[in-house]
């Protein structure tokens, strides 16, 4: 019984279909009717991505002399017309002192990115040098039953990456042991049902700064004792009570609308409760839970920034709040940089559990 | 009313009011009713619904659509509360749905992540909770072998045709060893091909294990060729049992033998007089 895997079935599987379409490109394997599935498929995408460069290109250069026009007619207005010839020469020099602050084209922003990695390399070279100086000082620490010195240099964009990352697991392994369960009982009881029901309809529309404001003070309160940094737990919380709705309401809609034939032979075999859940109801309503928790990771991963930003919680929410505040001559350019970088992992994000949903699902057709 | 009801007196086991002996009845359906409130009221589906059926028997009831036979059949499996009169599985009242009465659905209600060998055990488990796995696993190997899916224990449902599911719906029912077997038009879904070669492996099994059952179905050839009796019943509303046939060709039956038989065409006739009525 066992298939062969192919690489069209592993792309296929975790959503990511089109990558054949490159293999067979190099294969030679691209028969001439599919020249048209050939076109829509690679060149068009391409074509695309190329448009949108060009177009924002355009678009930032525009901007850009708007932005120029208006410093140079401000200091003509303000300061005579001398000022405005300087600021016209020191605007063509490329000086940053007056570099017109606006959207940054896509060559700025590439750089930015290539000076973000490279900042992270400085950092992590420096990260793994103090390690090591401190190796032996820590050992005699801890020997002496002290706490260890660590690295509290500034994160790297990579560091924040990760700690982003983190949270937003955290918030979803919340958001999963709350509503999975919760959604089951709610599934499965008319009168747990209605007994929830106004809260779920209530909270979910409520939004994540609110969320955040909340999960503050409780948890400050209840952190109030510890010395320990608060911003992850608060973070994490609000993440996972942000994202839980569409687990939850989806968990309890696949759990109360099992095919009625499932249920008939359940009774007919007079199943226990436990068997009843465990081997009828829980894997058939596995596919519309798994819609949810796919659902609740791309809301996570949407309000985390939000959060982060608020909580003060270093991670891209921060970074890109912090990069808006300093306003240094690269800071926008460094904003579109994490921009793409979200956008990307939330899109790697989605096909993760787009492929852990096609795992579980009886029923391969019915992924979305 | 009864005694109205059984055409062929000459058959054995009746005693002089037209009943059956009482040891000898497996299922007795007495003055059943069945009423669906409608906001415009009462909707009556089933009125003063009299059957009895014996030990060993196989019988099958045909009608119009919607009279109600599914009704009747979901009620004997417990599914469906009556409204009034009884059920009664060897003189003891039915309560609710229960192994005693196993059912093959009309689609064949397999769980599709189950493999066909995990879906009789499903019941298989539930029935002999005291025998061991290995037992536990011949038993529900046994009957997929009768149905003959030896090559298919680890496929999961999802991956077999609608026939192949429901033979494994067949095995599951078979081996959980019920008292009365309900079968909603089990093959109705089927072409007719693979509806043959189902009521051929049904029948086969039947004539090993001689369970009681009671199968709806459209098929006038099917009712006949696997029954001891069709019931026929009038249309709705307040359907009742409108005639009732004993065919009376001997067993085990070959399709040829029946096809050949004089009676046959005897039969086939007068439920479709009954039907065309």
């Amino acid at each position: 019984m066992r298939q062969s895997i192919t690489l069209g079935k592993v792309t296929k599987f975790v959503g990511l279909g089109f990558l054949t379409t490159f293999k067979d490109l190099f294969t030679g394997k691209l028969e001439k009717e599919d020249l048209k599935g050939f076109l829509r498929k690679i060149v068009v995408p391409i074509a695309s991505v190329f448009l949108f460069i060009g177009l924002w290109h355009m678009g930032a250069k525009y901007l850009y002399n708007t932005e120029a026009e208006f410093k140079i007619q401000k200091a003509l207005t303000d300061q005579g017309p001398e000022a405005a010839e300087a600021m016209r020469e020191c605007i063509a020099s490329g000086d940053l002192s007056c570099k017109p602050n606006t959207l940054p084209s896509p060559a700025q922003v590439w750089e930015s990115y290539k000076s973000l990695l490279k900042d992270h390399q400085i950092i992590s070279a420096d990260k793994a040098n103090f390690i090591e100086k401190t190796a032996t000082l820590n050992e005699k620490r801890i020997a002496a039953g002290k706490d260890p010195i660590v690295y509290t240099g500034r994160p790297s964009f990579v560091d924040q990456i990760l700690r982003s990352l983190k949270t937003v697991f955290a918030g979803f392994l919340l958001a999963l042991l709350i509503a999975v369960p919760l959604g089951i009982f709610i599934g499965l009881s008319p009168t747990l049902k209605s007994a929830f029901n106004w809260f779920i309809q209530i909270f979910k529309p409520v939004s994540p700064v609110v969320w955040y404001l909340l999960v503050f003070m409780i948890v400050k309160t209840i952190l109030i004792d510890s010395s320990d940094d608060s911003s992850f737990t608060i973070s994490f919380i609000s993440v996972g009570l942000c994202s839980m709705w569409a687990t939850l309401v989806n968990t309890a809609m696949g759990v109360s609308t099992v095919d009625k034939d499932y249920i008939n032979v359940a009774k007919v075999l007079k199943l226990g409760a436990f068997q009843k859940v465990f081997k009828v109801v829980l894997p058939s309503s596995l596919p519309l839970i798994f819609t949810g928790l796919k659902i609740t990771l791309s809301v996570a991963w949407m309000v985390l920034i939000a959060i982060e930003l608020l909580a003060q919680s270093p991670g891209l929410g921060s970074f890109v709040w912090e990069e808006f505040q300093n306003g240094a001559n690269d800071s926008n350019a460094k904003i579109i940089v994490a921009m793409f970088v979200i956008g990307i992992i939330g899109f790697l994000l989605d096909r993760l559990m787009l492929t852990i949903q096609n795992m579980v699902s009886f029923n391969k057709t019915e992924a979305i | 009313m009864s005694t109205t009801l059984i055409k062929n007196k000459e058959a054995t086991n009746l005693t002089e009011n037209g009943l059956f002996a009482p040891s000898k009845v497996m299922l007795d359906l007495n003055r059943l009713k069945k009423v669906y409130p409608t906001p415009k009221g009462d909707y009556v589906v089933l009125e003063d619904l009299n059957l009895q059926i014996m030990k060993e028997e196989f019988v099958t009831i045909i009608g119009h659509s919607g009279c109600g036979k599914t009704t009747m059949l979901s009620m004997i499996a417990g599914l469906n509360e009556i409204s009034g009169g009884s059920i009664s599985v060897l003189g003891k009242h039915i309560k609710g749905p229960g192994p005693d009465r196993g059912v093959i659905f009309q689609a064949p209600s397999l769980m599709p992540w189950m493999t066909s060998l995990q879906n009789v055990l499903l019941g298989v488990n539930q029935v002999f909770p005291h025998a061991t796995k290995a037992q536990r696993n011949d038993i529900a190997k046994y009957y997929l072998q009768k149905v003959g899916l030896e090559d298919a224990f680890n496929k999961k449902a999802s991956e077999l045709s609608q026939g192949m599911q429901q033979r494994v719906g067949i095995a599951r029912a078979f081996a959980i060893k019920p008292k009365v077997l309900l079968l909603d038009e089990p093959f109705g879904m089927l072409d007719s091909l693979t509806r043959g070669e189902l009521q051929d492996i049904l029948i086969e099994i039947w004539n090993k294990e001689k369970i009681t059952a009671v199968m709806i179905t459209h098929d006038v050839d099917e009712a006949i060729f696997l029954a001891d009796r069709v019931v026929m019943m009038t249309s709705g509303p307040k359907a009742k049992i409108g005639d009732v046939l004993e065919i009376d060709f001997e067993r085990p039956r070959t399709r040829k033998a029946v096809l050949e038989h004089d009676n046959y065409y005897k039969y086939r006739k007068h439920l479709i007089d009954f039907l065309e009525h």
